[in-house]
């Protein structure tokens, strides 16, 4: 259970890192919080021969407002997210999420941005930005290049991300004051990865959904943005939603297996039956008998 | 494989030292330093067993790279008590209520619960025992860590 051997390096720059991570060929591996990298060298389940460590590029961390949103360095801590003002004023949707990501001892070291970068399907950052409609800037010696967070993963710990690329930047859009907050998710003990998660944010104006953004973690090789359920939601009366109908559509969209946690079967049951309830919750409505 | 030199503080004292750059705080902090009260489990972040202080906050050590100290301030359960012998008040809520029985998570129990109380920082007994879901116990069932957590949160350890 010891890490294979490999070279440590600890550039102070984003221009250096790139130049190292191009230098490289393929065998780095970025070193942020390392929560999640850090196991995976232990069993050596990933060998990289270099590790290039960003905690000392300053200007990968904090949490900053730009026109429209709101952007976080993505070597910020969880930790810092989970005090931060501006992210508790415009993004209360992710500051939940974050309160369930790992453990109080992780979180003080992880980071979001090394959360949405590995992407663990049945974790709650990736799932917050696909919801979000979060962009991710991605630099490397080559350039920038920026993408929509639902097209960024592609499978269990596989994203677009090139060998030679960097997570600079996560860009979340503005939700208004006021908009509804979705989050909940099933776990075995308080810390573990979701069995089912489901994360979103709806906009009601005048008692019409206008805006929805809605994902499920834990349901299938990445996180699953809801597409036929956004798209039928939004017109509707939120008095009136039909609730069962939505579940069937956002249960439709999900791909999610059966593993030693839990079945495919009892994923999309939890599923349909937690969509049911927080959507009557968040809306102010009796949950039906 | 590359090797790195480092200077740390470890319970205040100063420690100057070349590390392979894979080896782990965890094993540096027993092997190296000596600081043999940094107990190993699982060697990948889910049991809490190594979890120590760094630059005051509670962090896994097995998830830490032993060269990513660098001039930082680690704290292990060695460094609690005052150099009299008296408890810390974590150790004394923990001694009190029974909180321990082998022994090997509670270094780590400690440094959670000592990160969590320090200084001015009120500890929330509901964040305080939240916290604590990050520490695998396979002995006391739990109840006495959280009468104890609960004492702390009370202010009532010291």
């Amino acid at each position: 259970m010891k890490a294979a051997p490999f070279d440590y390096l600890a550039p102070g720059s984003i221009e250096e890192a790139c130049a190292l991570l191009a230098e490289a060929g393929g065998g780095a591996s970025v070193l942020a919080g390392g929560q999640t990298l850090m196991p995976l060298l232990a069993l050596r389940m990933s060998q990289p021969f270099i590790l290039v460590d960003i905690n000392n590029i300053a200007a990968l961390r904090g949490v900053s407002r730009i026109a429209g949103g709101t952007r976080i360095g993505p070597a910020t801590r969880q930790c810092d997210g989970l005090a931060d003002a501006v992210l508790a004023e415009h993004l209360p949707v992710l500051v939940r999420a974050l309160s369930h990501v790992g453990h109080y001892q992780t979180r003080n070291r992880g980071t979001i941005g090394g959360s949405i970068a590995l992407g663990e399907p049945a974790a709650e950052m990736p799932a917050t930005a696909v919801a979000l409609g979060a962009v991710i800037e991605i630099t490397s010696v080559r350039g920038v290049r920026r993408v929509e967070a639902a097209d960024f993963y592609l499978g269990p710990y596989m994203t677009v991300l090139e060998s030679d690329e960097l997570v600079t930047g996560i860009e979340y859009p503005d939700w208004p004051p006021g908009h509804v907050i979705l989050f909940r998710e099933v776990a075995q003990r308080p810390g573990d990865f979701a069995l089912v998660g489901l994360v979103g944010a709806l906009v009601v104006e005048g008692a019409r959904i206008t805006r929805a953004g809605l994902a499920w973690f834990g349901m299938g090789p990445t996180p699953v943005k809801m597409r036929q359920a956004e798209a039928a939601i939004l017109g509707q009366s939120a008095d009136a939603l039909d609730v069962n109908g939505l579940a069937a559509l956002a249960i439709a969209d999900t791909a999610p297996f059966d593993d030693h946690h839990a079945s495919a079967e009892y994923r999309r049951t939890v599923g349909r039956r937690m969509f049911t309830r927080i959507l009557r919750e968040a809306l102010g409505r009796q949950e039906a008998a | 494989m590359s090797k790195h030199e480092i200077e740390v503080t470890i319970n205040g004292r100063r420690f100057a030292g070349a590390v392979e750059s894979r080896v782990t705080l965890s094993d540096f902090l027993r092997g190296e330093a000596g600081y043999t009260g940094v107990h190993v489990g699982c060697e990948h972040g889910v049991c809490g067993a190594c979890t120590v202080i760094v630059n005051g906050k509670a962090v896994r050590s097995c998830l830490m790279l032993a060269v990513q100290v660098q001039g930082a301030e680690v704290t292990t359960v060695e460094g609690l008590a005052a150099p009299d012998g008296t408890l810390h008040p974590a150790q004394q809520a923990l001694r009190d209520e029974h909180g321990l029985q082998c022994g090997f998570c509670t270094p780590g129990v400690l440094m959670t619960m000592a990160a969590m109380t320090a200084g001015e920082q009120k500890p929330d007994e509901e964040a305080l025992l939240a916290a604590l879901s990050g520490h695998i116990c396979r002995c006391t069932g739990y109840q006495g860590i959280r009468r104890a957590a609960r004492k702390l949160a009370a202010g009532e350890g010291a």
